[in-house]
């Protein structure tokens, strides 16, 4: 299998030399294709700067980050907005949907930014759409719909480019139990059927389980990982359960 | 402490104050050029009379500053409220920290108090900057020289911008007191939180009402041009502006309806690029900024207007000086006066027995020394036939149409080859006639145009008893009394047989002063002004003087007036209107923020992203602009008609001035919002 992220070495320091902060302290690790990766960690472990120097909004202070052989840490400017527009998807916590576009044009906005042709579009984004069950609320605004509708809408356009790796980030952080439960089933789904890499970061052990393989972070290293096999999703979550409690000797702490 | 707050808001939303702080600046500097107009003028060297027309000016400019203020009271007051409004998180954070009302009141006391000052500072600065330029400008103007030039700095100007802009600022902060007393913490805290709600308004109504706008305004536009002659009364002219405004608002709000719709059809357009994220971002502005957009819509009309009109007044007066008063001076005279109804002494019924140069002879006064090719012509008039008569059948009905017409003045009749020679010189043309025709000359249009629907008619008058009938199915041009426009309303001209000598009534003796230069012109000019003795008092029979110098004056002193008030409304208008727009277009940005940094994230280059905000921003300022446009070529060709005893030549060469300023200021403005929208949205690391 084809590495699609590839993490060397890389650190990330904050402050000046009297007060130095390292959000990422010599991280490795890597991703193949089709995986569902979690990173887990307590607030200020590093996992959201992890996230945003994958995503390219922040840069690293050393190491390289490969992402399907190109490395983007050397990427500048244009090269970088198409590396994103064409290699990433993206799916935040609180959505981050146009509200003066309806559905069917936020998720077709993904498409018209890289210059799709037109007259392909529509049928792309309702194939998407009915994927993520969505396709009858298309015509409906962002503020008529519910937390875990704008979450799977944010997902279809995510994934409507077909990037070679889905970031997420806490996307189950503003959903209730139910949305999130039904947004996560999706993203099995996605994973399973489609192919689709994702890499996801979150602080909640019951998204985690869904995932493949859970990588857990502390003080911006790798603290111990986790791999899901052949165990059943409950099974794995104890497991999860386990490490979150001895990563933060209490549990209130990690959620 | 308070004092301390207040500099670093400012500092802070030094974004959104920029525009605003700009507006104001410019704002301060307009209104001190405009009234230190007149101590730039005291520079000038110019005659008695042109110092008399610069007075009027600096009074009617004084009272226009009172408008002016008006303007720019409404501005500064809607300019700080909206700020305001986007402060209103601040505001709650303040009072639930505990802040009193009063307190906050007091930080926005000293933040306008701040800005006024400053503003009011550099405003007079950058105000007796320009007007050092202004002196030559107005020289110009004037067609005066400049003895000298020193540094002007006009006190009074001074204290009136002081004085107007204090009042400005003052019931500003008044405002701002009210409006904070009244508000309520919970919305001040979730006025953030605002839903955008969008709304799709039904296409099919949007059609409907783009059609009766449309109508509305087709209607109105003909009222104002074609349909002007049907225009009874001058109190009807309010129904095409009350149908413009109401037309030009439901454009505005179906449009911003139908246009998103039109787009949304067109896929190809519609899904290429950013340019659905474009239109979705103006049409969920326009559908909550319909009202200012008409209003700035109007606003640039009136700005159109009034700069062409003043311009094409200007040079009109410029430019048809040569034709009209192509001789230095014409002399009328009564003469052979008999009514003894009148009060008038012996004295003057023997003055108007003698001829023009007799009269001079007397005087004292030679007028063939110091005059060069003189022409003396006749004016002769016949008791009864007057204009209603010459009219004939159609009198009836041309008397419901025009009722400021006076029917009972006697025509003006002149012999053929008196007129000739008096053409000639005036360089008009001269014309023929058979011994049974008549022509008509006259300049003054629509005078001409209502002699021409009864000339068309060929119908034959009859003038000392003679019947003649007309050699043209028109009035031909010309005229006999020089002057600073086209006023000559009619003159029959007919063969010199025709004419009974003891019916003279007035002399015109035309001449030029037989000098080169300016100084000596001057100098007979005063001698023949002493010689007349009597000035000239209406109805007198002392003879009254025509001269190309006193018209020049007039009309340049006319033309400036006109220019200065016009320049000076035209740019406050402008001003106002463009700092409205670019205040919006700004805070829109600052809201807009977020869905910027979402484009990124799905990964829109820089470059796209700036054309969509270029595209934004760019129709939220064509588009009133467009639509002014469209109302200034029905309402230019509607001034073109009032105007017309002004004349309205050079109409291309004001039109392109008016371009030139709209350009600049609206279009710096449009630059100015653009460039300050992409730092907003800048994407900070």
């Amino acid at each position: 299998m084809e590495n699609i992220l590839k993490i060397e070495h890389v650190e990330k320091y904050y402050g000046n030399k009297s007060s130095l902060t390292k959000a990422l302290d010599n991280l490795s690790f890597e991703v193949e294709e089709g995986e569902f990766v979690a990173i887990m960690g307590a607030s200020g472990s590093g996992k959201t700067t992890l996230l945003n120097c994958i995503s390219t909004i922040d840069r690293v202070t050393s190491g390289h980050i490969y992402v399907a052989g190109t490395d983007i840490t050397k990427l500048k400017g244009n090269a970088l907005n198409q590396f994103r527009r064409e290699q990433l998807g993206f799916i935040f916590q609180d959505f981050n949907l146009l509200d003066t576009l309806n559905v069917y044009e936020n998720i077709a906005l993904a498409l018209t930014i890289q210059n799709v042709p037109a007259h392909t579009i529509e049928g792309r984004v309702r194939d998407v759409a009915k994927e993520l069950g969505v396709g009858d609320v298309l015509n409906k605004y962002p503020y008529q719909m519910s937390g875990g509708q704008k979450q799977r809408v944010a997902c279809a356009r995510a994934i409507i480019t077909e990037p070679k790796l889905v970031l997420a980030d806490e996307p189950t952080g503003a959903l209730d139990s139910k949305s999130a439960k039904m947004l996560l089933e999706r993203f099995y789904y996605l994973n399973g059927k489609l192919d689709a890499t994702i890499l996801m970061v979150t602080h909640d052990s019951f998204t985690a389980s869904y995932a493949s393989r859970v990588i857990f972070i502390k003080d911006g290293k790798i603290f111990h990982e986790l791999i899901k096999g052949a165990d059943t999703r409950k099974e794995f979550f104890g497991k999860i359960i386990d490490v979150v409690t001895l990563l933060g000797g209490d549990v209130s702490d990690a959620l | 402490m308070l004092y301390k707050l207040s500099v670093r808001n400012i500092r802070k939303s030094i974004k959104d104050y920029a525009v605003y702080f700009f507006t104001l600046v410019v704002g301060v500097a307009i209104f001190y050029v405009f009234n230190a107009i007149d101590s730039q003028a005291a520079m000038l060297n110019v005659s008695e009379r042109t110092e008399e027309i610069i007075e009027l000016m600096t009074n009617m400019l004084s009272s226009v500053s009172v408008l002016v203020s008006i303007i720019l009271g409404g501005l500064i007051i809607f300019a700080s409220r909206f700020l305001i409004k986007r402060r209103n998180k601040e505001f709650g954070i303040y009072l639930t920290l505990g802040m009193g009302k009063r307190r906050i009141s007091m930080i926005l006391f000293c933040e306008t108090l701040l800005i006024g000052m400053l503003s009011l500072v550099v405003g007079l600065l950058v105000g007796i900057g320009i007007s050092q330029f202004m002196s030559a400008f107005v020289a110009n103007m004037f067609e005066a020289d400049m003895t000298k030039y020193e540094f002007v700095f006009s006190y009074d100007a001074c204290k009136r911008t002081l004085l107007y802009f204090g009042i400005m600022y003052g019931v500003v902060m008044i405002f701002n007191v009210v409006s904070i007393s009244h508000c309520k913490l919970i919305d001040l805290l979730q006025a953030e939180k605002r839903t955008e709600k969008i709304r799709l308004k039904n296409p099919w109504f949007c059609v409907l009402v783009f059609f009766a706008a449309a109508g509305l305004l087709g209607r109105a536009y003909y009222m104002v041009t074609a349909g002007f002659s049907e225009m009874q009364d001058a109190n009807y002219i309010y129904v095409p502006i009350v149908m413009g405004i109401v037309g030009t608002f439901l454009v505005f709000w179906s449009l911003s309806g139908l246009m998103l719709r039109i787009f949304m059809s067109m896929k190809r357009v519609y899904y290429k690029g950013l340019n659905s994220f474009i239109l979705r971002q103006i049409s969920s502005q326009v559908n909550t900024t319909v009202g200012s957009m008409s209003v700035i819509c109007l606003m640039l009309f009136v700005t159109i207007g009034v700069l062409c009109a003043c311009f094409s007044i200007k040079n009109s007066m410029q430019m048809e000086l040569d034709e009209l008063a192509p001789v230095d001076i014409d002399i009328v005279k009564r003469l052979n006066f008999d009514d003894t109804d009148k009060e008038v002494s012996k004295k003057e019924i023997e003055i108007s027995n003698l001829s023009i140069s007799e009269f001079y002879d007397a005087a004292g006064l030679s007028l063939d020394e110091k005059l060069s090719e003189t022409v003396s012509v006749h004016i002769y008039r016949e008791e009864g036939f007057t204009m209603g008569k010459s009219l004939g059948d159609s009198l009836e009905s041309i008397q419901n149409q025009y009722l400021f017409i006076q029917y009972e003045t006697p025509e003006d009749i002149m012999g053929l080859s008196e007129y000739n020679k008096a053409a000639e010189l005036l360089h008009n043309p001269t014309f023929t006639l058979a011994e049974d025709e008549y022509l008509i000359v006259a300049d003054f249009q629509s005078m001409a145009a209502i002699r021409n629907s009864v000339l068309e008619k060929g119908e034959t008058v009859e003038i000392f008893g003679k019947t003649l009938k007309p050699k043209y199915t028109a009035c031909q041009d010309g005229f006999v009394e020089i002057g600073g426009n086209h006023m000559n309303t009619g003159i029959f001209v007919v063969p010199d047989a025709v004419i009974k000598e003891d019916a003279v009534e007035i002399e015109h003796l035309l001449g030029n002063y037989a000098v080169d230069t300016k100084e000596e012109r001057q100098k007979i000019e005063n001698e023949i002004i002493n010689a007349t003795g009597n000035v000239n008092t209406e109805d007198s029979l002392y003879p009254a003087l025509n001269t190309r110098l006193t018209i020049s004056e007039a009309s340049a002193g006319l033309g400036a007036i006109v220019t200065f008030i016009g320049l000076y409304l035209g740019v406050v208008f402008l001003i106002s209107s463009a700092a409205i727009l670019a205040l919006k277009q700004l805070s829109e940005s600052a809201d807009n923020i977020e869905r910027y940094q979402v484009l990124r994230q799905l990964g829109a280059d820089e470059s796209m992203i700036r054309k969509a905000l270029f595209g934004q921003i760019g129709i939220f300022f064509a588009a009133p602009l467009f639509i002014a446009v469209i109302h200034s070529v029905f309402g230019i060709r509607f001034s073109m008609i009032i105007l017309e005893i002004l004349g309205t030549v050079g109409m291309p060469k004001s039109i392109a001035a008016t371009a030139v300023i709209l350009l600049g200021i609206y279009g710096g403005y449009f630059l100015m919002t653009y460039w300050c929208s992409k730092n907003v949205i800048r994407v900070r690391e």
